[in-house]
């Protein structure tokens, strides 16, 4: 079984884990039906390195993981708020 | 068939000679002694033919004694496919029985498969029965009575393992010399070590080998076994290699998981037959095979042998049976060079033959077949090719030393590939990930003292015969014609070689044919056979049992604070996701009556119910308002303190998810409930969307740390006001749809004024451990105005009576506020919430359909079950969701789906019953009770 470290708890196995979705930009409220409609359904199912929403159950905390999608390796977790401080995403 | 006296010590490493135990084979009483495995006590009782092969019944018995052949498989009592290589013989066994036969191994009266065999070629099922599209159901129905191995006993009892978790810095596969090393090295480097042996003892190879080689290593095994940094775990083997370096090993009692930062694996190799005609008949086996009988078991394997080897280990074989008093009629040797060793197999006796192999293999004939009975030898030109020479040699032993390929399964479970090596004639590991290494015969080195290479391996141990019957694949019964003609087919790679010819597929997984299958291949294709790929090994390495996989079960149940009560008044519980609930109070048989009087106490006088299993919330913070705006469809910002309002929620996709009630306590203290299977959901969303939005808010999920009760009914007001209490619970103090916080008998409330059942009642929500001293108050109170606990069943005819829709019955994945009648729930001014473009997008459209409430136009039709189809003109124009007998609406109501043309009032539509038969029903108003709101707001 995989393990992932959670922000807040450390190593923990991977079914204390649930996945919560690629991290995506919410669309403004002002934005079009479509825009709304991609970002409810449409999944970009990326090859290589994502950023993803994860949340460890027993803590209940969301936490995000960069993770690649062809190795299945976490590269790191971090806490959305750190990751807005320093990422060269903007989620 | 008497069984042979066992070879004195040293041979019989494992048995223990005072402790016979018997037990039955296909009806015969057979003897073996502590120890044993069950191939090696069937072996040692005389038994020779122990299996037949699956797909031409071929008599078959022990091929490599090491439980990765699928030469053995036995029937248990209920236990299909047991591998009687490994299974270790225990007293009070249940009857063995042979797999693949009519009668007997021995004598199967399905022997008359294998004269089929020339009309049976590789892909025959592909190609003969998939024509005309419906045939192959009809063909199968034969075929599966025919293959197939065991029988998997319905009525076993449930099994299951225990699972034990094991952390360490480095894990060891394999105790022999490579592993006993490499575990002492790494305990001394300072390590946390695991070494995990599959054979009972510490040893490995050289446990069946000659006193010399393993009293060399027994003060290193009595060394480890003393170092309390390394846990030894004997008859455990390791089935996989997972992510993050969890090796999972599976014991006769529990199945390991342990997390390890590095492996080792020294697994050693998987010893190679030589393919010949006949190859596969009883007493025809790898010399580790014969080894391990004579050193492990002190099984003589035969009385007459003849040796067939690519190398010095099926010489040294040949010693050891000699010694043992197995007279060594002939030494067929592969390659052309003498050597020492021949000649001493010569001066006992033995005819050498050089550049030579066994040609063809002979049986007893006869129906049934049978063990080897003489072999005909062929010499070998400079291309391979054999010339038939001499009489045939009379033997009931073949030894086949065929060379090796590393047994290197869980490597390959991280990514590693084997290879084709030109320069060892055989496959070697590549590709190892990070932490995993190889060592000994895993990395092809046998000789550990000098650390070379050693050549073990020959190019094309395979001698064709044109008669076939030359095994490649003992799974699945393929022969080098078959290979052949799957490449012939145009299946030349690898992968499509293996899927299409069936190759490697049984449960052996190509241990003992891949190189064969590939050297062959190669020749076929006139490549390299290095040039030719080889397949992906997956984990478990061997079958595995649902026992272990399973493990003991453990289902998680959750009660409320109250839940003594409810047993004690009778209560028949049902589950509600992982609560329990009770249903309704009374026997199993009064079920109908139970509910209706519990009704009738709500609608007459009061009812109590525990609804501890709703969801509850507590949001706390300046943004705590804004952020249940943003959540809900329904609005809360400007909810004054004090006041309730229900709470609506839709996904991103604007379908209903939940819904419950919002309580403002204070101006940025909200506390809210949500549907008990929603609860964690709801939590979890919210937390999501707090994490994201980065609002000044606080979230705390209190569904365990509330009790809640709702007092429902005409004097429920009466009843409260019996217990102390700081709270008016007058109407005008305490008006419907209102929140106040104050002490009730001596307890701490959160009153909630709500109408769920559609009468004068109260939502009281306690600290967890006072539910009960709440509930008891209550209910002694309310003793003479005629209190009733009432269960879940009566709180459904309740509100069904007034038409509330319970989200996630009455509503489904796709149900939009406006079908559900709830499209007074969006906010009246534009303002953002989840899921609103989707609300406001569905919204444009007219409804497909609608939520519409119904009566039975029949009094005495019975009550349509949910999901009833509603049918009309022949067509599919609904379903019902909700539906019960109803004394207080005089009839059977319900609620249904129906498409938005019939849903109009009084319009009259077909319900069709699960038995057949349709009922009528004609759409009605709801509220179907007090339509005007007037009890609820008392």
């Amino acid at each position: 079984m995989k393990q992932m470290t959670c922000p807040l708890n450390g190593l923990r196995n991977i079914d204390e884990f649930i996945y919560g979705g690629p991290l995506k930009p919410i669309p403004t409220a002002d934005a079009p039906a479509q825009a709304w409609a991609n970002y409810t359904f449409g999944e970009d199912n990326a090859e290589g390195r994502v950023f993803e929403w994860w949340l460890h159950t027993p803590s209940s905390f969301w936490f995000i993981a960069e993770r690649d999608t062809v190795s299945d390796e976490v590269i790191r977790t971090m806490a959305f708020a750190d990751l807005q401080a320093t990422a060269s995403v903007d989620p | 068939m008497t069984a042979l006296p066992r070879l004195p010590s040293p041979h019989g490493r494992l048995i223990d000679r005072s402790q016979p135990i018997g037990f039955r084979f296909d009806g015969r009483d057979v003897t073996g002694f502590a120890g044993d495995s069950l191939a090696s006590a069937l072996l040692g009782g005389g038994e020779t033919t122990l299996a037949r092969s699956f797909k031409y019944r071929r008599p078959r018995g022990v091929l490599s004694l090491s439980g990765f052949d699928s030469n053995v498989l036995v029937q248990i009592g209920p236990d299909p496919n047991v591998c009687a290589d490994t299974l270790p013989l225990t007293p009070g066994l249940p009857d063995i029985e042979s797999q693949n036969r009519s009668g007997s191994a021995a004598r199967d009266r399905g022997a008359w498969i294998g004269l089929l065999k020339p009309f049976l070629p590789v892909g025959f099922y592909y190609r003969s029965f998939f024509r005309p599209g419906n045939v192959w159901p009809r063909y199968e129905r034969i075929f599966r009575a025919r293959a197939g191995l065991g029988r998997v006993g319905v009525t076993s009892v449930h099994q299951a393992k225990d699972k034990r978790q094991l952390f360490c810095d480095v894990a060891v596969v394999g105790g022999g010399a490579a592993g006993l090393a490499a575990a002492m090295e790494a305990a001394r480097a300072g390590g946390k070590v695991c070494l995990v042996e599959a054979l009972p003892r510490l040893g490995g190879a050289a446990l069946y080998g000659p006193e010399a080689a393993l009293e060399q290593l027994r003060p290193l095994i009595r060394e480890i076994e003393a170092q309390p940094s390394i846990t030894v775990l004997t008859g455990a083997f390791a089935q996989g290699l997972y992510g993050d370096y969890l090796l999972a090993a599976e014991a006769a009692e529990c199945f390991y998981k342990i997390r390890v930062k590095a492996v080792v694996l020294a697994s050693g190799a998987h010893e190679q037959p030589i393919v010949f005609r006949n190859n596969d008949l009883p007493g025809v086996m790898l010399a580790s095979a014969a080894r391990r009988l004579i050193w492990l078991y002190g099984v003589k394997p035969g009385t007459r042998a003849v040796l067939v080897t690519v190398n010095d280990h099926g010489l040294e074989t040949a010693l050891q049976l000699s010694d043992a008093g197995v007279k060594i009629e002939a030494v067929a040797d592969l390659r052309g060079t003498r050597s020492a060793r021949h000649d001493a197999l010569a001066e006992r006796g033995a005819a050498i033959h050089l550049a030579s192999a066994v040609y063809e293999a002979t049986g007893p004939g006869g129906y049934f077949g049978g063990p080897v009975a003489s072999v005909q030898l062929a010499r070998l030109d400079d291309d391979g090719a054999p010339t038939p020479f001499g009489p045939p040699v009379a033997c009931d032993l073949v030894v086949m030393a065929g060379g090796y390929a590393p047994a290197a399964g869980l490597a390959c479970h991280r990514g590693a590939r084997l290879v084709y090596d030109g320069t060892i004639d055989g496959f070697r590991v590549e590709n190892l990930a990070e932490g995993v290494s190889l060592t000994g015969a895993a990395n092809n080195v046998f000789n550990l003292a000098t650390e070379t290479p050693e050549q073990v391996n020959h190019p094309f141990p395979i001698i064709p015969h044109p008669l076939g019957n030359d095994f490649v694949d003992f799974d699945e019964d393929l022969t080098v014609k078959d290979i052949k003609y799957a490449i012939a087919d145009g299946f030349a790679h690898g992968e499509l070689l293996k899927r299409y010819s069936t190759a490697g597929m049984g449960p052996s997984q190509g241990r003992q044919s891949a190189l064969a299958v590939l050297r062959i291949a190669a020749r076929e294709n006139d490549i390299a056979p290095s040039e030719m790929g080889t397949t992906t090994a997956r984990p478990p390495l061997r079958g595995e049992s649902f026992a272990h996989l399973a493990g003991p079960c453990f289902h998680p149940h959750q009660r409320t604070p109250m839940h003594r009560r409810h047993l004690a008044l009778g209560a028949q519980m049902m589950p509600a996701g992982h609560w329990h609930r009770p249903a309704f109070y009374g026997g199993p048989g009064e079920r109908e009556s139970a509910i209706a009087a519990e009704a009738a106490a709500v609608r007459s006088a009061a009812g109590l119910i525990d609804v501890s299993t709703l969801g509850k919330i507590e949001i706390f913070g300046p943004d705590a308002a804004r952020f249940l705006d943003a959540v809900y469809v329904t609005t809360h910002g400007g909810q004054p303190v004090g006041r309730v309002r229900y709470a609506l929620r839709c996904d991103g996709g604007g379908s209903i998810v939940d819904d419950g009630v919002v309580c403002r306590l204070a101006p940025e203290h909200f506390y809210l409930t949500t549907t008990t299977g929603q609860a964690t959901a709801t939590h979890r969303h919210m937390l999501w969307l707090k994490a994201q939005w980065r609002m000044d808010i606080e979230i705390s999920a209190v569904t365990g740390a509330y009790a809640a009760l709702n007092i429902a009914g005409p004097v429920s007001r009466e009843i409260l006001g019996k217990l102390a209490t700081d709270i008016d619970f007058s109407s005008d103090g305490f008006p419907y749809m209102t929140v106040r916080m104050g002490t009730l008998g001596g307890i701490r409330v959160r009153a909630i004024r709500v109408g769920f059942v559609g009468e004068l009642g109260f939502e009281l929500h306690v600290p967890a451990l006072y539910g009960e001293a709440l509930w008891d108050r209550l209910l002694e109170a309310g003793q003479t105005h005629g209190i009733k606990p009432f269960g879940v069943e009566a709180q459904r005819l309740l509100r069904l009576e007034k038409g509330h829709a319970i989200i996630g019955q009455d509503t489904d994945g796709l149900t939009t506020p406006q079908e559900a009648n709830m499209a007074w729930t969006l906010p009246k001014k534009p303002r953002e919430f989840w899921g609103r473009a989707a609300v406001q997008a569905r919204a444009k459209a007219k409804p497909e359909r609608l939520l519409i409430g119904f009566r039975l136009t029949d009094a005495s039709a019975p009550v349509p079950p949910e999901c009833c189809l509603i049918i009309e003109d022949g067509e599919i124009a609904g379903r019902v969701t909700s539906a019960a007998a109803s004394a207080t609406c005089g009839g059977v109501i319900g609620m249904a789906f129906v498409s938005a043309a019939l849903a109009e009032p009084g319009k009259a539509f077909s319900i069709k019953l699960p038995a057949g038969g349709f009922i009528s029903a004609q759409i009605a108003p709801t509220p179907f009770y007090d339509p005007d709101q007037e009890r609820q707001t008392l």
